[in-house]
């Protein structure tokens, strides 16, 4: 089996600050990633090298194309980043008003990668939507109704749907359930492990919130001060954390 | 006459423009920015067409003026009379006479030719503003030809009134490649854009100025399931007859009482100087009106 | 198909003036296939921790662990999840599900995950929790809710959905009535029937005599404190 993201030393800086440095790991198809750490080490940083957000100072981001392959997104084209963040890429926001159009209706937000990679069926487009609409719980009679009018799970659920609905393999994630009530973030993570599993899908996710990385992550990658200090099973990384900050991070979670 | 220099503008300004009108040509639908002058009228009432005409005229030209298909409203008639003063070029209202035609919200319902421009005036040039406020994303749009959000907008409409209920500025792919803000045309003259004069645009209060060459391909954005189509009210002219123009209905009374007319009014009147006679309509006589 | 060589294991504790604590030196183990372990040993002994160890839950400090064939102590987390998704089941003692999840659907998850479909997992789910007596009522809701003792038959069930080449037991039969403790040791000897390796912790000495063929003392592995 070869990597579907290939991350070899990445760095960046914010002058003469560290965003992130040293960063390489090897991500493979179905497999979710998380990466925890408090703020400002460094964690979204990379989310944003990695995603094509950011553009990185050094190292290369190699992702494995359909059509030709292993290659470098730090150094391809902007059309063809691009085309990749809209099609085999997949960008869920810590606030789903940063990743959809609130003045757009829910159907038409679920529609939009798929009108921008050519669907031209409205039929078809709707179908898809409500479908999308269905597969993260919210009621088909919604569909014209814009995001400004959801609650804030509901929003964040129509985010994961505009993001699943062209079928990627990536799906990039910024603290998917911070600022939402616990209740609500129970039923968010069940919906996103359950379409990793069923799409098979490969996932970053970046959370300072270790339960969260606990029920979805396979893999553990812990960031300090912008360097990787601790990777691993997640399971392991928590419960026999090596590094004093892992340690120091594991024991700091208020029991309930 | 010697109070202004020809068609107000000095040559270094209408240089300029020119310049951005060339190539706006040579790039059909893509907006070419330009350093819009203050013109002595408010943004909105045509300062990016009268820019372009201006630098368009030259002194043999016959000027034509339209707001909204007619020749005889405030605008047009100040427009007019303002290229009567500044470059002393003869005016005229009919559209076959007119080299230069400066238009808002309308294109003539007699086809243009080959030696005639057809100047727009614009107020909003991006078809993409209303969906994506940022205008460094809408050009990186364009320029990565990413205009999936363009059918967002007609997808919101179906959604929303069960049909595209856009009636005017209706987007358009150019050639193949830009997709471009017709100016608040009605849509029923979309069709007319494949033609043969020269059509430039101009939005003086955003500095933008765009053009189609003649006989360019330019299609109406739709979908499989809900295709473009050219509506016009379901009726007559009532004074000329004519079923084919664009038609302005005009309330009469408090009682319901209405007309359809003509918009075009150029058109209007030399179908009844032709002889044609609406439902409500009397035969021509050269004082009415 | 489990075979452990000389492995030891050290806990450091860097926020607590980064005191170094060995827990196992030298531990050596292998259990074939249809056979039964018992780890026994006081409390602190390091029965658990050798479990985890054996898991991938805990990281070796020097040694090796092969379970069918791969080295737990070397791999990468992918391998290890494929090992715990098709090869080596493990029982603990604390159920820990996504809330919100109805009890049928954790039960049948392992199945889903090495890819049968849902409605035989479902019927394999249906099957385990009617023989370990949680009432059918409660299969549609989070086990969450449940009073520790179902938690505990529910992790069980789940344990058993898939049937692991290698399977770890920790207390299995633990606070169980005598029914549902009979459910499990036929659940275990089938199992082992069928070749399933099992290592297994039973304070349960009955228990441990009736399923388990040896017994391996791990304080014997325990480094004596300096």
């Amino acid at each position: 089996m070869t990597p579907l993201l290939k991350v070899q030393n990445i760095a960046k800086f914010y002058g003469g600050r560290i965003g992130c440095t040293d960063v390489s790991f090897d991500l493979y198809p179905g497999e979710v990633m998380g990466i925890v750490g408090e703020s400002g080490s460094g964690k979204s940083t990379l989310l944003n090298c990695l995603a094509g957000h950011l553009a990185p100072d050094r190292g290369e981001v190699l992702f494995e194309t359909r059509s030709e392959g292993m290659k470098d997104t730090v150094t391809m084209s902007e059309p063809e980043r691009r085309m990749l963040s809209r099609t085999d890429w997949a960008f869920v926001h810590q606030h789903a008003r940063d990743g959809l159009r609130m003045n757009v209706s829910a159907g038409g937000n679920v529609g939009e990668r798929l009108m921008a990679v050519g669907a031209r069926h409205y039929g078809d487009i709707r179908d898809q939507a409500i479908d999308w609409l269905g597969r993260v719980e919210i009621n088909e009679s919604r569909v014209d109704d814009r995001p400004t009018q959801f609650s804030g799970g509901m929003q964040q659920r129509l985010q994961i749907a505009r993001n699943l609905v062209t079928g990627p393999r990536l799906v990039f994630m910024d603290e998917p359930t911070g600022g939402l009530d616990v209740s609500v973030q129970a039923r968010l993570l069940d919906l996103l492990r359950g379409l990793v599993r069923e799409m098979g899908l490969s996932a970053i996710i970046v959370t300072h919130d270790l339960a969260v990385v606990r029920l979805l992550a396979d893999r553990l990658m812990v960031m300090k001060d912008g360097h990787v200090v601790e990777t691993g099973l997640t399971d392991q990384v928590l419960d026999d954390p090596q590094h004093a900050y892992t340690q120091l991070l594991v024991s700091s979670v208020l029991q309930v | 006459m010697s109070d202004y220099n020809f068609a107000y503008l000095d040559e270094q300004t209408k240089r300029m423009i020119r310049r951005a009108i060339l190539k706006g040509l040579a790039i059909p639908g893509y907006q070419v920015p330009f350093a819009s002058r203050e013109m002595p009228m408010p943004y909105g009432w045509g300062t990016g067409g009268v820019q372009v005409s201006a630098a368009t005229l030259t002194p043999d030209d016959t000027m034509k003026v339209i707001d909204q298909g007619a020749d005889d409203t405030t605008n047009a008639v100040s427009i007019r009379k303002f290229f009567e003063k500044t470059a002393g070029v003869a005016t005229t209202e009919e559209t076959a006479e007119a080299s230069v035609i400066q238009t808002r919200h309308r294109i003539p319902e007699e086809p243009l030719r080959e030696d005639q421009i057809l100047v727009y005036q614009v107020p909003i040039p991006e078809p993409l503003r209303f969906l994506e406020p940022s205008e460094v994303e809408t050009r990186k749009m364009h320029s990565l030809e990413e205009y999936g959000l363009m059918h967002v907008k007609l997808y919101e409409d179906i959604s929303r009134h069960g049909a595209i209920a856009t009636s005017y500025a209706y987007p358009v792919k150019v050639e193949g490649r830009y997709v471009m803000d017709p100016s608040p045309i009605p849509k029923f003259d979309n069709p007319k854009m494949e033609m043969a004069a020269i059509q430039l645009f101009g939005a003086g209060r955003e500095q933008r100025i765009y053009a189609v060459p003649p006989y360019t391909q330019v299609v109406s954005l739709d979908f499989d399931d809900y295709p473009f189509e050219a509506t016009k009210a379901d009726a007559a002219c009532d004074l000329c007859g004519a079923e084919d123009s664009y038609l302005d209905e005009v309330i009469m009374d408090d009682a319901g009482g209405r007309m359809f007319v003509c918009s075009d009014t150029d058109y209007c009147c030399s179908r009844r100087k032709a002889g044609f006679v609406g439902a409500k309509g009397t035969a021509f006589e050269e004082d009415a009106a | 198909m489990i075979e452990i060589t000389n492995l030891s294991k050290t806990f450091t504790l860097h926020n607590q003036g980064g005191v170094v604590i060995p827990v196992m030196q030298g531990a050596n183990l292998s259990v074939a296939r249809g056979q039964c372990v018992a780890l026994t040993g006081a409390s602190g002994a390091g029965k658990s921790t050798l479990m985890r160890m054996i898991y991938g839950n805990y990281l070796a400090a020097s040694g090796s662990i092969l379970v069918d064939g791969v080295d737990v102590t070397k791999a990468e987390p992918r391998e290890i999840l494929q090992l715990r998704r098709e090869t080596l089941g493990y029982v603990s003692q604390f159920l820990r599900v996504v809330p919100r999840v109805a009890t049928i659907d954790v039960v049948a998850e392992p199945l889903l995950a090495v890819g049968v479909d849902g409605d035989a997992a479902r019927a394999r789910a249906r099957d385990l929790l009617s023989r370990l007596r949680i009432p059918e009522r409660l299969w549609s809701l989070s086990p969450t809710s449940f009073s520790g003792g179902e938690q505990q038959r529910v992790n069980i069930a789940r344990g058993f959905a898939h049937e692991y080449p290698a399977m770890l037991l920790d207390e299995p039969t633990a606070s169980l009535d005598a029914a549902n403790r009979e459910t499990v040791l036929t659940l275990i000897e089938e199992a082992k029937a069928r070749g399933a390796a099992i290592v297994g912790i039973f304070h349960d000495e009955a228990a441990r005599d009736r399923v388990c063929d040896r017994e391996i003392d791990v304080s014997v592995y325990t480094p004596q404190a300096a």
